[in-house]
């Protein structure tokens, strides 16, 4: 063993990256939450040009898919490269077949998965191992890792024990709890890594590779007289892996110290009861026991490591002999089996041995499940598994009201020990604070290094250890003004809280708005210090704070501090950033360490981040960290008179929102019983308008005066919170007195009053309605019809008015013309999602429900559009005054056209069935021949909307009359991004244009994954950078539109709201009246795209006048009219396409990194747009 | 003939400089313009707002939307290497210098003290020959007095010639309340040269947008009279190198302003609109009309028709303005 030893602070997935880098030859990857950073870790190492262990960059390819990754890695190993992915979840289960294929042929390769839910009944981003179990009949070996340290080491070891036994292994640890805990651990050095590997076993791997100078066959295909020996033929193989394994854990014991089994037991020599379970749940299970045994409790626990192939010799080994209750927990749920998969797997060793002889009597073995989708695992609920004899099949962790299956646990216990330090930090999506956590964990995990000796993972410590430091990180489901949590801990031996912080002895709340939407004390201990960033002196801000605050301050005795960030960070030239100024604060009244020691290692690590960056960033930094300490200021607490929170739902809301949908949004989902969950993912539509968040940091005004009437701000407003509508003030009540409207000005509605009125709770301030109003005050043009305001300007009476105004009855569709401004006459069936401020996506789909939102089915892809339209506690979809509205629903990334379809085909074979019905019922004939024959214009549908009740009250019961809704067209529209629809769907796409299908294909191109954070895609055009083009793309973006042209009676259309929103009206139009399949590829400005999105739609603009976004409109009935079916939407460019790339920061980035490179790609891109504008035109002479 | 002159603290070998202008950016063209005859060469400005900007700015895209979300820490990939405008700006020059034997001048542009100057001493590392300090600054909130303003130019002028050894010549702006005063007390904090004037550009309103749109306009023949009447001006009254720059567009206005007093003149806009040939055409004709005229050198000429030794000194000044107003008689009136 080496004394030299090298300490990171990083998280889960940067550790096991590290490590796989370094082991490979060739990685293959695809964007998944939550291992994405594994590959675009390896993606920026490469492009870096690092090396592996032999001195080789590995090659790092961007796969179409999952399946396509496994397809690729498969191929790497048959060629001899060593080779590895990383992916979670729905990843996992693509690569299934491919697995059982790599484990077949006993070729060494190692998986590194981020555990991650399955989707069922609803997707879920988060931690339990039902994807890995689910690929444990594959063959692939199965190690389980429970904690970063663990997992960067046994990514080493798998990688080891594969080459040396040849099957391959699923390395796996929790996603987010470890993939994403920032942990201070040991690295392996090469040296360490190169002790474990055996090179005869990798000169092995490549003689077996396919080559044709030693030709062999795989890939045959068997038949029954060989194919079931030819399975039990490797048999020798897999009883052959623990050891190998074994060797392998102690070799690494032998580089670094650091001993792990195939199955680790900690707890009493004699316990008589035992936990055995796997991952991150283990080492909050190994705190518990400690705890316990320190209490005199003869308890015990099993860490599963080596899951597959499951040795149950090393198992019985490893179980105390006199232990008489053995609880398995799985973090799964397998509806149906007899028991989750480790459970029967204990069982059936345990059964076994026993049959065998080999023990004398059976354990009474008990089944409990945790944690699904990360839900928390504490060491009180552990505490309630040892607790509960007698009971099993239970679950822990939730109140199962319903079977009532749960365990009983004690919510008081907190097991932290004093001397942990707990602080928790409370922020703002983009304000910082979660880098300035990570930032301040990494400074106290890099302060002082435990040395390492001994032979176990606690002899590291020394009197002279520096500090242990984790920090996790929560984000809420919004994209526009989420609510983060830090949770960080610092002590001097190794952390195995896996759960979140309690009682902390700091907390720190980064904006105001906070202190209103939840309860900053929730997590804080007795006396704690409290760091207010506020705008307000501290002797005014006691009186701001919220009742329920004041009084937790009085009775906790807590100690307030102050600061305005805002106003530091401004005069110290941060602009809004206040992350260093948070940090400075932090460091300056925690005590966590001494004050100037830790200023200094601020500013150690201010140089280290931005220095590559540039050094004003640097010395802004230093005046920032100078001038928040000037800035800090103590309060003195005095009597609790402030106002209560307001309620997390208004009191009209309905039953379910307050009961459910309430609880979530107050952080108090936790607590909800089963009863009260929907059984099957149904929930219902339209939650979203009660939850007022008020986010906006401004907002806009409207001077009736100056509007011209153009409803240009509705049709872009990302959020739907502001509307424009007309109505008969005869036949209304009377609006609020602030309230401000004027004679509508164009047809048909002449007459009528018309505002443009704000939800000032919803609007996220992103200016994008402001930016788009023409009318301009011709005194004073700087003043607009839409000015943005500071919020307490019309906060009191937006509320009033919109409240008012939502309330008007809607305009007759009927009357409605297909243009922008009658569009948004009509109420938005898609309002106040979760989407980013400024998105470019929602107003499309905001459009499509307005236009034809009573008739819309939606089937939509994974990614942004099913995050913000589906993703709870509430819903953005949401209906008409009749009751009617979208139907949505998401079912995976990969398959959201074939789901389109199949709602095509289930709405056509209802609406066969109805007509059949009519046809055959005994009703007036001119009834039957009108039902039959109607359109699909508005005022077609109104009228056979009319037909249907006079039918229904003709037959008031039957199947005609449950269906007849079906004689009424329904529209299916399939929607997602790029990343969908170019890549990893693309294969559906093509077959459902290719169909005939009435089906409308909406594609929101970003062109870049943008849910998974910017990963290019095919959409990614030349010159963009990217991860997995961090060098700029050098190929063109995917020509979609063309493609979907050859079929020829596909309807096509290109389309740019910000560049011409009367093309994109029609193109909608269009696109639905086309009986046969439709795709509009829809321009959707993104934050991936590195600017500030108020400018979206001018940058719209410059793509489509610098020719990169061509608009057009390729319509099959044209061409049957003997018309060139293309349509030019767009003039010849007339702007230069620098001036739309550089004005992002996607292009502008590489031209600051690489301009020689920019310069060439610019180049290329210029050419790539003539001539792909050439083939349009020619297209459109045919 | 001897045409060499002097520009800022240099000497060089005629008085046709190229002036700060996308001229420099390309190596192929400084080349070319150095064969035709340019005795020194201005690059680009580096602007105060490209050294801060760019850093934050970068930084902003990156960081704005780092850390917000659970599924994507990140937006957009870190780059394998940082570059901000003031790298590829310093590396260029280098460049050019490398290319050149002619001096190759930097210029830096920025309206207040700060730690951007401090690039100062990076364009003098990167090879440059001197400094041309453009202090483009507008009093448009009215706020200040002619002396702040005068302190303003003073006060970056101090900071940045105390940053570097190079000779740093300071670039004028038109509308000072008192330039011979300020150039004065300019010569005497450290400007080793002036370029009169600067160009500003204003933007044009949009009369149906009701917006004011930039556009860049190349110099036209009629600025360089008030130039050169500055230039006639400020002659006697300080000893370092004087150029012309605004207008400079015949082989005529070359001769009157070396007679006005300048020691040299900068050309771009006509060397934009002709190509760098037409600088050997300008050197051409120029050897050629002093030759013409029997004139020994450039030196003879320089200064003849300033307003210290020009024969009537009053067509510069209150008393021909008023004569040329009322003389005046519309065309065939």
């Amino acid at each position: 063993m080496d004394a030299r030893s090298e300490t990171r602070t990083w998280d889960g997935n940067e550790a096991v990256a590290d490590v796989a880098f370094r082991l490979n030859e060739v990685i293959a990857i695809y964007p998944i939450t939550p291992a994405s950073p594994m590959g675009e870790w390896a993606d920026a190492w490469a492009a870096r040009e690092r090396e592996n262990l032999w001195g080789q960059v590995p090659r790092v390819i961007e796969m179409q898919s999952e399946g396509g990754a496994a397809g690729a890695v498969h191929g790497a190993l048959q060629a001899g490269a060593l080779t590895t992915t990383f992916t979670a979840s729905q990843g996992l289960l693509l690569m299934v077949p491919n697995l059982y294929k790599i484990a077949g042929e006993l070729t060494p390769a190692v998986v590194h998965v981020a555990a991650r839910t399955v989707a069922t009944h609803a997707l879920s981003i988060f931690a339990d191992h039902s994807d890995v179990y689910a690929a444990r009949q594959t063959g692939m070996a199965m190690l389980a890792a429970g904690s970063v340290q663990e997992a960067h080491d046994l990514a080493a070891v798998a990688h080891a024990a594969t080459l040396s036994c040849r099957i391959p292994f699923i390395h796996f640890f929790d996603g987010f709890r470890t993939s994403h805990e920032v942990c201070r651990t040991s690295r392996l050095r090469n040296d360490q890594l190169a002790s474990m590997l055996d090179p005869a076993a990798l000169s092995a791997h490549r003689r077996r590779a396919l080559t044709p100078d030693r030709p062999v066959v795989r890939g045959t295909a068997q038949n029954p007289d060989v194919f079931f020996q030819a399975r039990e033929a490797a048999n020798p193989y897999y009883d052959a892996c623990p050891a190998a394994v074994e060797a392998a854990l102690d070799a690494l014991a032998e580089a670094t110290g650091r001993r792990y089994g195939l199955f680790d037991y900690v707890g009493h020599p004699e316990a008589e009861r035992v936990l055995i379970l796997m991952g991150s749940g283990a080492e909050a299970a190994h705190e518990t026991v400690d705890w316990l045994r320190a209490r005199g409790e003869r308890v015990g626990l099993i860490k599963v490591r080596l899951y597959r192939p499951f040795s149950a010799r090393h198992l019985l080994a490893a179980l105390p002999r006199t232990a008489h209750t053995v609880a398995v927990l799985d973090r799964t749920k397998e509806p149906g089996a007899p028991g989750d998969p480790l459970y029967l797997d204990v069982v059936c060793a345990l059964h076994e041995a026993h049959q065998r002889g080999d023990i004398g009597s059976v354990p009474r073995v008990v089944a409990g499940r945790y944690g699904l989708s990360s839900k928390e695992f504490t060491p009180a609920m552990i505490a309630g598994v040892f607790a509960a004899e007698g009971r099993t099949h239970f679950v822990v962790g939730i109140d199962d009201d319903v079977g009532g299956t749960s365990l009983p646990w004690d919510r008081e216990l907190c097991i932290e020990p004093d001397d942990v330090v707990r602080s928790v930090f409370y922020g703002l999506g983009s304000d910082g604070t979660v880098g300035a956590a990570k930032n301040t964990v990494k400074i106290i995990g890099d302060h002082g290094t435990p040395r390492e000796q001994g032979t176990s993972r606690e002899q590291e410590i020394t009197e002279q250890a520096g500090r242990y430091a984790q920090g996790f990180f929560v984000y809420d489901s919004k994209k526009s003004g989420a609510i983060t949590v830090s949770h960080l801990r610092f002590s001097a031996r190794p952390i195995r809280s896996t759960y979140l912080v309690r009682r902390a002895s700091f907390v720190g709340v980064h904006h105001k708005s906070l202190l209103e939407r939840h309860d900053v004390l929730e997590r804080a201990a007795e006396g704690a210090v409290l760091l207010l960033n506020v705008p307000w002196e501290p002797e005014q801000a006691w009186a701001r704070l919220p009742i329920e605050l004041q009084r937790g301050i009085l009775e906790r005795g807590i100690q307030v501090w102050v600061i305005d960030a805002a106003t530091v960070a401004r005069e110290a030239g941060m602009g809004r950033r206040i992350n260093t100024i948070m940090q400075t604060c932090y460091f300056a009244i925690s005590g966590v360490l001494p004050r100037d020691e830790a200023i200094a290692a601020i500013k150690v690590a201010v140089e280290k981040t931005y220095a590559r960056k540039g050094p004003a960033i640097v010395r802004r930094n230093f005046a920032a960290i100078d001038a928040a300490l000037g800035g800090l200021r103590k309060m003195t607490p005095g009597e609790a008179t402030g106002r209560p929170r307001p309620p997390a739902v208004p009191p009209q809301a309905p039953a379910f929102v307050q009961e459910v949908t309430a609880a979530m949004l107050a952080g108090r989902g936790d607590d909800l019983p089963v009863s009260r969950m929907p059984v099957d993912g149904t929930w219902p539509a339209a939650t979203a308008k009660w939850e007022k968040r008020g986010i906006a940091p401004a907002l806009p005004e409207w001077d009736s005066r100056l509007c011209v009437q153009c409803n240009k701000c509705a049709l872009v407003c990302p959020h739907a919170a502001i509307r424009t509508g007309v109505w008969d003030p005869e036949k209304v009540s009377e609006p609020p007195l602030t309230f401000r409207s004027v004679p509508y000005k164009g047809k048909p509605f002449k007459g009528l009053q018309y505002a443009v009125q704000l939800s000032p709770d919803d609007c996220t301030g992103c200016t994008l309605c402001a930016v788009v109003c023409p009318a301009k005050d011709k005194a004073n043009p700087r003043h607009k019809a839409l000015d943005m305001v500071p919020p307490h300007m019309r906060l009191k009476k937006d509320r009033a008015g919109f409240a008012w105004f939502d309330t008007l009855p809607e305009p007759d569709h009927a009357l409605l013309s297909t243009n922008v401004k009658d569009t948004q006459l009509a109420r938005p069936l898609f309002e106040f999602s979760g989407a980013c401020a400024g998105c470019g996506e929602t107003p499309y789909i905001k459009l499509l429900t307005q236009m034809f939102g009573d008739r819309l089915v939606i089937a939509n892809a994974t990614g942004c559009s099913s995050i913000f339209g589906g993703n709870l506690p509430t819903t953005p979809y949401c209906t008409d005054a009749q009751g009617r509205g979208p139907a949505w629903s998401n079912s995976l990334f990969e398959d959201n056209a074939e789901f389109g379809m199949g709602m095509r085909l289930a709405v056509d074979q209802l609406t066969a069935r109805a007509r059949q019905l009519v046809a055959a019922a005994d009703l007036p004939p001119a009834l039957v021949a009108d039902l039959l024959s109607a359109g699909s214009t508005e005022a077609d549908i109104a009228a056979q909307r009319v037909r249907v009740e006079a039918l229904r009250a003709l037959l008031p019961s039957g199947e005609l009359h449950e269906i007849a809704d079906y004689l009424v067209t329904k529209s299916v529209w399939i929607v997602g991004g790029d990343g969908w629809a170019y890549d990893i769907g693309y294969g559906g796409v093509d077959h459902a244009l290719a169909s005939g299908l009435d089906v409308n294909i909406l594609v929101l191109d970003t062109e870049v994954y943008s849910n998974t954070g910017g990963q290019q895609s095919k959409a990614t055009p030349i010159g963009a950078i990217a991860k997995f083009a961090a060098g700029g793309k050098s190929v063109p973006k995917k020509d979609l539109g063309m493609l979907a042209m050859a079929y020829g009676d596909v309807y096509v259309a290109q389309i740019a709201m910000g560049a011409s929103d009367a093309q994109t009206v029609r193109a909608f139009a269009e696109a639905y009246s086309w009986p046969g399949p439709s795709l509009i590829i829809a321009y959707s400005h993104c934050i991936a795209h590195g600017y500030d999105l108020s400018r979206g739609l001018d940058q719209q603009k410059r793509a489509t006048k610098s020719g990169a976004w061509p608009l057009y409109r390729y319509d099959p009935r044209r061409a049957a009219q003997g018309k060139p079916a293309l349509k030019m939407d767009s003039r010849e460019p007339s702007l230069p396409l620098h001036e739309y790339m550089y004005n992002e920061g996607r292009f502008a980035m590489l031209k600051a990194a690489d301009p020689a490179r920019a310069e060439d790609l610019l180049s290329r891109a210029k050419a790539h747009v003539r001539r792909r504008l050439d083939e349009l035109l020619a297209r459109g002479r045919e | 003939m001897d045409l060499s002159t002097r520009f800022m603290g240099l000497k060089v070998k005629g008085p046709l400089i190229v002036g700060a202008s996308p001229l420099a950016d390309d190596l192929d063209t400084s080349r070319r313009l150095e064969d035709q005859g340019a005795s020194a060469l201005v690059t680009r400005s580096l602007f105060k707002e490209q050294i801060l900007h760019e850093q934050i700015d970068t930084l902003n895209h990156i960081e704005s939307w780092t850390d917000s979300f659970a599924e994507a820490s990140h937006f957009l990939p870190e780059p394998v290497s940082w570059r901000h405008g003031p790298e590829e700006y310093l590396e260029r020059l280098h460049r050019t210098k490398q290319a050149l034997e002619i001096p190759v001048i930097g210029s830096l542009n920025g309206a207040s003290p700060g730690d951007w100057t401090s690039y100062a001493r990076l364009i003098e590392q990167a090879g440059a020959d001197g400094l041309e300090l453009n202090v483009y600054y507008l009093p448009l909130r009215g706020a200040e007095t002619p002396q702040e303003v005068e302190r303003r130019f003073l006060s970056v002028l101090t900071e940045v010639a105390s940053q570097v050894d190079i000779p740093v010549s300071m670039k004028l702006n038109p509308f000072l309340t008192s330039p011979i005063y300020t150039a004065v007390r300019m010569a005497a904090a450290g400007a080793s040269g002036f370029v009169l004037f600067n160009r500003l550009f204003p933007g044009q309103i949009d009369i149906e947008a009701l917006e004011v749109h930039s556009d860049l306009r190349l110099s036209e023949p009629g600025m360089l009279r008030m130039r050169l009447m500055w230039v006639a001006a400020v002659y006697p009254h300080v000893d370092v190198p004087l150029c012309a720059s605004g207008g400079v567009h015949t082989t005529e206005d070359v001769i009157r302003a070396i007679m006005a007093g300048a020691d040299c003149v900068q050309l771009a806009s006509v060397l934009l609109r002709n190509g760098p040939e037409h600088l050997g055409l300008l050197s051409g004709q120029l050897r050629e009309w002093l030759e013409t005229r029997e004139y020994e050198s450039l030196e003879q000429m320089r200064g003849s028709m300033s307003l210290g030794h020009a024969p009537d000194p009053e067509a510069y000044e209150r008393a021909n303005y008023m004569q040329t107003l009322q003389t005046w008689r519309p065309p065939g009136g």
